[in-house]
């Protein structure tokens, strides 16, 4: 695979295309800490793209960097061709990505659906007055975004649950109750934070099954973070591992697999 | 034999469907919830898919007498493909949706199925694995689009693709298709079910046009179904009962079928729809009534008593006031209150404030379980019957409805009871053939059209009443000759909300002894109330309270079994609470969750051993297989209890 192409095939036969986005030499600090230091890759059109690494490798920052909570020191985020410039979270948002979080952070009070359409909030163009008087535009707006929400349901297959306070779901449909969240922005890129963690096998297997299915059904761009190495072999395209804040490796799943500093980092080295 | 009269003009499904579409052109046929909203389509845009996926089907090259494999959860569009299938001289032939690879394996290989209509990717993938050894199938038609991107499509469809290939070609295609319409008729197979098999191999069951219609139709009028009721279609399509239900019934009389959104929400559709016609089997009744008890002991103490106090009323005077027998009036002011402060709220809960008739069969119900629903008013009734008969053998008749009988001879049904204590029957709607299997007709139906239940029963003489015992193959004797028939035992301790399923054993020995299931629901919630931490299903199983209260529950039913002259001797000396649950996915039951006794015989023959040793507790290992049919083991510790049994009463007394 070549890194610079402008596009690639995968093993299944999806076309990846041209870079969404690109990191180039990004340095985060927290006051002493480095937390990211000098890290440059990309994320293309239409892949799943994983970045892992042991605790405290600044996998979660990066996700953050993204996400636009974090302003990194140094480097710069190009997004579909363009540097982006120091953004809000909420600008981000408009501009298409969305992401899960590591610790579910639902309304655990409201219902499935409630908290699903809180999702389609940077679309809502009405304001609080026409949402009052309801009839016409706010009316509409809402049977519109409604039927965007049940389309989520139905692919999540979270039907049963849909009236039901996420407080009162387990965490693995929490899990998913949350990417149904992300998913009703309809983003073109979408970043997940641990998807899987606490999962047991079959939830896991669940939600790998959900995450191809979105990246085929919508075509979306999917950046995750994950623990689990064999789920992160068996569903992404490309890898980037981070250790300790730099980058020791970037490639296909089998590339990064057989990588003598990625080795190094999850199995330790031998002190003689 | 008393002939059915069906309508010279309405003797094939394609022939009703067109009467439909003009007579009940605006009505709604088929209803399906789906993004949140019931969808509804009318009987003439029911026709219209039917035609267009015949039409589709007829392009793909579906040729007369060809077998169409359906294979998916009730929808409507599967229930289409059925009637599609029948529009191109073709024959349905639905399969269970849940059955693993292995099983569909041999269906799609016995009845050489050339196209398969199936829901989704699960159901995808199924079907090109069984294709590693079934050759027969041609083209492959789903209806979920997800996830089917990747496939070869050189033998596989989308299903709006072929309806819009077969809109296309109209012109073209209808004339075949009037042709091949025109060709069917009474004697004409309508459709082959297979049976589920508590021994051996499925059969395919071949039923005519003739055994479906005049099923459909004296059903239809001894319950006076009508174009305005309406039923929730949420049993296995592969059932004979859904398919009389939802097609034949339907069909027949022009009510409306709809569709749960997914099996998990089948309790809130059931409220939404709120059916005028309801089929569950007793596990369901079971189940839901387990359900209303469970949250009963969470609410306040005034509705506890205000359910209590109505309750105990209804009990008296309920049955009594649905069978219109003579009430008196300050009983029925009562009866009335209560209708409107806990009946009436707890049947809008449960879905059931319109049923009008509402039927379990399959297997027995318990006397409690069936008198709480007759008593709130609702009109449920027993009927006994199987696939070979179309249904229905016998049923009750309104005002004659008791626990423990399975009614009188259906309309046009003729029953007897030969030497053997067997129940036999024959009609119009008894099969055809065993598809491809002359030894087992020629050993079910006589030369004379009587065919052989495999039942045990018998008829009450004060009544008229058909009772069933058993059976006919497991009921046996014990060493010391007195009867043995395990079901009569198992179904009373199946009525305590723990226990969700028994097996006893004790042919040709001198004691009977029992496994016995723990129905996680209800014990698990009494686990949380009394502050007891379990793990897992096998580690509740095994908690000493909880051998406790079911030792509590097989000493109360040796106590009733113990006043039965004839069956005395099928008391529980000893049992065991299993360590997990038994499965279909494991072989240990049928799809439609009927017990394989010899199944369970051979695979834990270690603890039969112990259950007859005197052994207090047994270790043993056993495979499962999980949905997605790979397989692990369970290792367990299982203890052995005994259970006091009441002496023998004198027979002469």
């Amino acid at each position: 695979m070549n890194a610079t192409a402008e596009s690639y095939v995968t093993e299944d036969g999806r076309t990846i295309g041209a870079p969404v986005m690109e990191m180039k030499n990004i340095t985060l600090k927290f006051g002493g800490v480095t937390a990211i230091s000098n890290i440059s890759f990309d994320i293309r059109e239409g892949e799943i793209r994983a970045i892992i690494g042991p605790n405290g490798a600044g996998k979660s920052s990066m996700l953050n960097v993204i996400n636009g909570f974090y302003h990194p020191q140094e480097g710069e985020i190009w997004f579909h061709g363009e540097k982006r410039k120091p953004m809000k979270p909420y600008q981000i948002a408009q501009q298409g990505i969305a992401r899960t979080f590591q610790n579910i952070a639902l309304f655990k009070g409201m219902s499935t659906l409630d908290n699903i359409m809180t999702g389609r909030f940077t679309h809502m163009k009405t304001n609080m007055l026409m949402q009052a008087i309801w009839k016409g535009p706010a009316e509409r707006e809402e049977n519109l975004n409604r039927d965007i929400v049940e389309h989520v349901i139905d692919f999540l297959e979270i039907q049963a649950i849909r009236k039901t306070p996420v407080g009162r779901l387990p965490y693995g449909l929490q899990k998913r109750v949350e990417l149904g969240r992300a998913l009703a922005a309809q983003p073109k890129l979408l970043l997940l934070d641990e998807p899987m963690a606490g999962m047991n096998v079959e939830e896991k297997e669940d939600m790998s099954r959900f995450i191809l299915d979105v990246n085929d059904e919508f075509g979306t761009t999917i950046a995750l973070i994950e623990h689990d190495m064999g789920v992160v072999m068996d569903i992404s395209d490309r890898v980037v591992v981070l250790d300790y804040g730099k980058k020791i490796g970037d490639g296909t799943p089998d590339e990064v697999r057989n990588n003598q500093d990625v080795i190094d980092a999850y199995l330790g080295v031998a002190h003689d | 034999m008393t002939a059915t009269v069906i309508d010279g003009e309405l003797d094939t499904f394609p022939k009703l469907l067109a009467r439909n579409a003009v007579k009940f052109g605006n009505k709604a046929a088929y209803r399906e919830k789906e993004f949140g909203i019931w969808q509804t389509w009318t009987w003439a845009q029911t026709k219209d898919e039917i035609e267009s996926l015949a039409l589709g089907m007829l392009a793909l090259g579906l040729n007369e007498g060809d077998h169409v494999a359906i294979i998916g959860r009730n929808r409507p569009y599967l229930y289409w493909a059925m009637t599609a299938a029948q529009c191109c001289g073709a024959i349905p032939v639905p399969l269970y949706n849940d059955a693993n690879a292995e099983e569909m394996a041999y269906v799609l290989e016995h009845c050489g199925a050339r196209f398969a209509i199936v829901e989704d990717q699960e159901q995808v993938d199924k079907v090109i694995d069984a294709q590693e050894t079934v050759h027969g199938i041609d083209e492959i038609i789903y209806l979920d689009k997800r996830g089917m991107r990747k496939y070869d499509h050189a033998h596989m469809n989308a299903y709006e693709d072929v309806q819009a290939e077969g809109r296309a070609g109209h012109h073209r295609l209808e004339p075949i298709m009037q042709e091949r319409c025109a060709a069917l008729n009474l004697d004409s197979t309508c459709v082959m079910l297979y049976t589920s098999g508590t021994t051996g191999r499925p059969k395919g069951v071949v039923l005519s046009n003739r055994n479906i219609i005049s099923a459909a139709s004296s059903s239809s009028g001894f319950d006076h179904l009508n174009a305005s009721d309406s039923v929730l279609a949420y049993l296995p399509m592969a059932w004979v009962g859904d398919f009389i239900f939802s097609i034949g019934q339907c069909f027949w009389t022009g009510f409306c079928v709809a569709c749960p959104e997914s099996p998990e929400t089948m309790q809130t559709d059931l409220r939404e729809i709120g059916p005028t016609y309801f089929f569950a089997p007793p596990r369901f009744f079971e189940g839901m009534l387990t359900t209303v008890m469970i949250r009963m002991e969470d609410a306040n103490r005034l509705k506890k008593r205000m359910f209590k106090y109505f309750m105990d009323h209804a009990k008296k005077v309920g049955p009594a006031m649905l069978d219109g027998k003579t009430v008196n009036g300050g009983d029925r002011l009562k009866y009335f209150i209560g209708n409107i402060l806990i009946y009436g709220p707890l049947k809008n809960t449960l879905g059931m404030s319109r049923v009008r008739v509402g039927y379990t069969a399959g297997e027995a119900i318990g006397p409690e379980i069936f008198e709480f629903y007759r008593s709130l008013g609702i009109n449920l009734k027993q009927l006994y019957g199987q696939t070979e008969a179309g249904v229905f053998v016998t049923q009750q008749p309104d005002g004659e409805v008791r626990a423990d009988t399975v009614g009188v001879p259906s309309p046009g049904v003729e029953v007897k009871i030969n030497d053997n204590g067997e129940v036999l029957y024959r009609s119009d709607s008894s099969f055809v053939e065993y598809y491809k299997n002359p030894e087992s007709t020629a050993d079910t139906k006589d030369a004379d059209g009587w065919v052989a239940t495999g039942d045990a029963g018998f008829f009450e003489e004060s009544s008229g009443h058909l009772r069933i015992i058993d059976r006919a193959k497991d009921v046996g004797k014990m060493s010391d000759g007195s009867m043995f028939a395990p079901k009569f035992v198992e179904n009373k301790l199946k009525f305590f909300p723990n226990i969700l399923e028994v097996v006893v054993f004790g042919n040709g020995r001198d004691t009977c002894t029992a496994f016995i299931n723990i129905d996680l629901n209800a014990v698990g919630n009494w686990a949380e109330r009394n502050n007891i931490a379990y793990a897992s299903y096998q580690e509740l199983a095994g908690h000493p309270e909880v051998y406790q209260t079911i030792k509590e529950h097989v000493e109360e039913v040796n106590i009733s079994v113990a006043e039965d002259s004839m069956l005395s001797g099928c008391q529980i000396s000893r049992f065991l609470v299993l360590h997990k649950e038994l499965d279909a996915d494991d072989g240990e039951m049928t799809r439609t969750r009927k017990v394989r006794r010899r199944i369970v015989e051979e695979k834990y023959s270690d603890l039969i051993e112990g259950l007859y040793n005197g052994a207090t507790e047994v270790s043993t290992e056993t495979e499962v297989t999980y949905e997605d049919g790979r397989k692990g083991s369970i290792k367990a510790t299982v203890q052995i209890e005994d259970a006091k049994t009441v002496a023998r009463k004198a027979k002469a007394a």
